[in-house]
């Protein structure tokens, strides 16, 4: 009975290697296949060079769906360009400006954004559209806000109740507009209530909807994701819950003229148009209202 | 260049200055790791040993089984585990998402297999001679067994530094059951997500190095104990 059997461990060693080498082959197909696109992507008609822009913008932005309109729209409207979508905290799509990693910026942070372009980073800044910010909460109301459009107070009720709360906590558009609800109605928000978590607006509704807490979300991430979530609007309406969207070309923008392409189109009327026309035959009515002069 | 000499300086200050907040990240990732790490252990080390020890029907079939496990990403875990625990999950009644006990429970995912795996391919590589030597002296079973895993140990530590390693440098099935909340579910690598996407860099980088700092420190006390038992069974 004892036969001695090439080792088990050998054997094993060798599949090993073998499904490594699959895996590498396998991405380093990827890889070819990805060089071998860029050139033959656009096909165009005469010889122009296409060139890359990348615009950072904020992940509410993305998450609301609004760029699979506007890319496209864009890149038929100007062939030479294509469109990169980075999307991040507004915190972050200004650092990469500053980096002079994005030649565009669409983003949501009125005061950081004029504070961007007076330090000489970006070389103007536009307003594209605005949306609105609604507090939201679970249909019991624990808080009994619903319905009211004072937002400082309704969080004033959250607060005194030490009502559960979900914070963005990450610097971002949304997240400075709740920091400056709470300076509106005098209170440093802390405590076991309060929890900043540092993430995108969807994570933040998913955790608010799972622990039936409030929180702070822009209508439109929260109108995609609504079916999805145990959540109403409890507070609307508020001047202070207003959102603008401002557009800003990075001075050092590795691409200029692809940015001022684009920050051009944005604020023409065929790029308002689309912003315009954007979720409503989804959601019956618009995400964003375009506001450019 | 001049991030780098500043990460390395604001990491040490934040250490030094006792920054509560950073202390508490430092602790529930320890935690979370330990608690991930030993549960990782009494799941995957039996299970790891039997695998590389014994032979039986569908024993490849489940080391198959096991790469595979050790190859899911994490945050695909993550999300398994959080649908689980949501409330509209079979597990929602627990109450559990967006808790320490959430993230010790998909980090021990990630390591079990890991554990399992290793574990086998140290047990497995003993020398079957030996194994037929001290069956052929009188051994039973069991004290063969345990032979081979006397012989694999430092394997086995090895396995058990990987499950470790693992959970400690995981991010994405922590930030989705842990939810990343200040002072509760924070851990060092979701808290450097956050800063990146704030663009604190050099804050990013600095929590970078301290848990660097933590598993050089993991690393060097294997090492060192490997080398001591070589040392030893050299004389």
């Amino acid at each position: 009975m004892l036969e001695l059997r090439p080792s088990p461990a050998l054997k094993r060693q060798a599949l090993a290697l073998l499904l490594s080498l699959v895996l590498v082959s396998g991405l380093a197909a990827c890889g070819a296949e990805e060089v071998a696109e860029e050139p033959s992507a656009p096909e165009p008609v005469e010889e122009v060079e296409v060139t890359n822009v990348i615009i950072a913008s904020t992940t509410s932005t993305e998450d609301s769906g609004l760029f699979t309109e506007l890319v496209p729209a864009f890149e038929d409207a100007y062939p030479r360009y294509r469109l990169s979508v980075v999307a991040v905290g507004t915190g972050q799509a200004l650092e990469i400006g500053r980096a002079g990693d994005a030649d565009v910026l669409l983003v949501h942070a009125r005061s950081q954004e004029e504070e961007f372009v007076a330090e000489g980073y970006g070389v103007e800044r536009r307003d594209v559209m605005y949306n609105d910010f609604v507090i939201v909460g679970p249909e019991a109301d624990p808080a009994g806000i619903a319905g009211t459009s004072d937002a400082a107070a309704a969080l004033t009720a959250i607060a005194g109740g030490a009502h559960v709360f979900v914070s963005r906590g990450d610097d971002s558009g949304t997240h400075t507009t709740e920091r400056s609800l709470w300076s509106l109605a005098g209170i440093e928000p802390a405590g076991e209530w309060y929890l900043s978590i540092g993430q995108g607006m969807g994570e933040a509704l998913t955790m608010a909807s799972e622990i039936g807490a409030y929180t702070l979300a822009d209508r439109g991430t929260y109108l995609a994701m609504r079916d999805r979530l145990d959540l109403t609007v409890a507070v609307e309406g508020d001047e202070a819950l207003f959102n603008p969207y401002g557009v800003i070309v990075v001075t050092d923008a590795g691409n200029l003229e692809g940015a001022q392409a684009f920050a051009d189109w944005i604020v023409s009327p065929a790029g308002q148009a689309i912003i315009e026309s954007f979720g409503v035959d989804t959601y019956g009515e618009p995400l964003f209202i375009p506001d450019a002069e | 260049m001049q991030v780098f000499a500043e990460a390395v300086v604001t990491a040490v200050t934040l250490l030094f200055q006792g920054s509560t907040e950073l202390w508490n990240v430092i602790a529930v990732t320890f935690e979370v790791a330990i608690v991930s790490t030993a549960a990782g252990v009494v799941l995957g080390a039996p299970m790891g040993f039997v695998m590389g020890a014994t032979r039986f029907r569908g024993r490849r079939l489940l080391v198959a089984l096991m790469n595979t496990a050790m190859a899911v990403p994490p945050v695909v875990i993550g999300l398994v585990v959080m649908m689980f625990l949501s409330r509209q999950g079979p597990l929602g009644f627990l109450g559990l998402l967006y808790t320490k006990d959430a993230m010790s429970i998909a980090q021990t995912l990630i390591s079990a297999p890991i554990i399992a795996g290793l574990t086998a391919a140290a047990v497995a590589s003993v020398p079957y001679k030996l194994r037929l030597q001290a069956r052929s002296l009188g051994a039973s079973r069991v004290q063969e067994a345990l032979l081979a895993l006397r012989e694999a140990r430092l394997g086995v530590l090895a396995a058990v530094a990987s499950g470790f390693g693992a959970v400690v440098r995981g991010v994405g099935a922590v930030m989705m059951v842990g939810g990343n909340i200040e002072g509760q579910t924070r851990v060092l690598t979701t808290a450097i997500v956050q800063e990146s996407r704030k663009g604190d860099f050099g804050l990013a980088l600095a929590l970078g190095l301290i848990l660097m700092t933590i598993t050089f420190a993991m690393n060097g006390f294997l090492t060192w104990y490997q080398h001591s038992n070589e040392r030893f069974e050299r004389s």
